[in-house]
């Protein structure tokens, strides 16, 4: 049976079909599902296609900030409220893929893709998920992202996060060996508020450094409560491993990813252009 | 598997046809409407050849469905040229050489206009944004990046 392609209103019925249909998933903006469909990885099941306006909501102006699953990275370019997130957003393929690639879809992107996904959970982000036959529910995008590698989630509807405090709050960098556009060897997604000169609630995300986006909770811990200095910065490259489980493919071997991801962290952590 | 109707604009002219569910755009412009101008490069969104816009926007035809561009208006490298009259960058294209094997032109033609369109002053800087997406193995991309800041120029200096 070749693939079918369903076309719903509602998140709810989305979400009743996925929850009752395990050979239909979601179809974003295609990037990922129909190149499988091309490359023959995909020959049956269905896609649906769900239309819900509130899928790309933006509610960007507050404090909280509020995105829908179908939001692209086009549209988060395009906004000036979401500036600290430009740079993640540019670092998604060229123009003509981030007119189509979404927020959602970059959440279930393999490894080495999902750089959005490693911004987001620098920003503590929380999913809105529609899963079976019940309401929504709200849960840490950490969460689903485990859940994700363990093959059940749901539809995700929206990401919500805080804005983060100040524009040198919130760094991202994306290590990529072709520029402007190329595959990560990783990426590197760090917030930073800071209480008097010292740092208070660090949040480091890494890309391409383990099966899913990770927290690097470690280098967390070093941060929190000091000051961002030279002495800091050296003792957070030295954590900056622990917990990682890099991948060898065709961008980078796991023994360059895991010499190269603390010179990036460092270069991140001081201001500098890597 | 029951096909489906579609209905869009190509290069301003009304379309309808049936489209398998899971058929992309390309296929549909290249083997259904007989528009060859956008080519089938990799089929994973990294070559950028099948390059189209839809309503304006710069989309890859090959993964785009065809069923998510009911209503929409798609333009391809066919629909540049006026005539006999070539589009400033086809002719700019011509001009600095910006063309070898050809086949990545129609995807940077229309990755240009997309560009031109929205920003009609671009810097080199975002000009090599808009085509980052685009692959040329022939040409080292220098002029293309010429051709396409000359016509910008070129451009400008009509609207004086």
């Amino acid at each position: 049976m070749p693939v079918n392609v369903r076309i719903v209103q509602g998140l709810q019925e989305a979400a009743s079909i996925l929850a009752s249909d395990r050979g239909a998933q979601l179809l974003g903006g295609g990037t990922l599902l129909v190149r499988d469909i091309n490359e023959g990885v995909m020959t049956e099941g269905t896609l649906l296609r769900a239309v819900d306006p509130a899928l790309l909501a933006m509610n960007t102006g507050g404090a909280r900030v509020e995105l829908g699953a179908g939001v692209t990275m086009a549209m988060v370019l395009a906004n000036r409220d979401l500036s600290y997130l430009h740079a993640a957003a540019r670092g998604i393929g060229g123009p003509a893929v981030r007119t189509t690639a979404t927020i959602g879809g970059n959440l279930f992107a393999a490894t080495p893709y999902g750089d959005f996904t490693t911004a987001l959970l620098a920003l503590d982000a929380v999913v809105t998920l529609h899963a079976g036959f019940g309401g929504a529910r709200v849960m840490p995008l950490e969460e689903m992202l485990a859940n994700r590698a363990r093959g059940g989630v749901g539809l995700v509807a929206s990401v919500g996060f805080s804005r983060p405090a100040g524009a040198d709050a919130f760094r991202f960098v994306k290590v990529a060996r072709v520029r402007p556009k190329g595959v990560s060897v990783l990426s590197i997604a760090a917030h930073l508020p800071q209480n008097g000169g010292r740092i208070s609630g660090a949040r480091i995300a890494y890309g391409a450094m383990g099966p899913t986006p990770l927290r690097a909770k470690a280098v967390e811990r070093v941060l929190e409560g000091r000051s961002l200095d030279a002495a800091t910065i050296a003792a957070a490259k030295t954590a900056a491993l622990e917990g990682t489980q890099p991948a060898t493919d065709a961008i980078a071997s796991e023994w360059y990813r895991r010499e190269v991801l603390p010179v990036h962290l460092g270069r991140l952590l001081a201001g500098e252009t890597s | 598997m029951a096909r489906m109707p579609v209905q869009f604009r190509l290069n301003g002219s009304d379309r309808a046809v049936f489209v398998e569910p899971a058929e992309t755009l390309l296929g549909t412009i290249r083997r259904g409407l007989g528009d060859f101008a956008p080519k089938f490069g990799c089929g994973q969104g990294t070559c950028g050849v099948c390059t189209v816009l839809v309503d304006g926007e710069p989309r890859l035809g090959c993964l785009t469905l065809s069923v998510t561009c009911e209503g929409r208006s798609i333009e391809t490298a066919s629909g540049l040229a006026d005539g006999p009259t070539l589009h400033p960058l086809q002719a700019a294209f011509m001009e600095h050489f910006a063309a070898q094997c050809g086949f990545c032109t129609p995807g940077m033609l229309m990755a240009a206009k997309a560009l031109l369109d929205r920003n009609p002053n671009p810097t080199r800087v975002e000009v090599v944004e808009a085509i980052a997406g685009n692959v040329c193995r022939c040409t080292g991309y220098e002029p293309i990046i010429n051709a396409i800041l000359a016509a910008a120029q070129q451009r400008g200096v009509r609207r004086a």
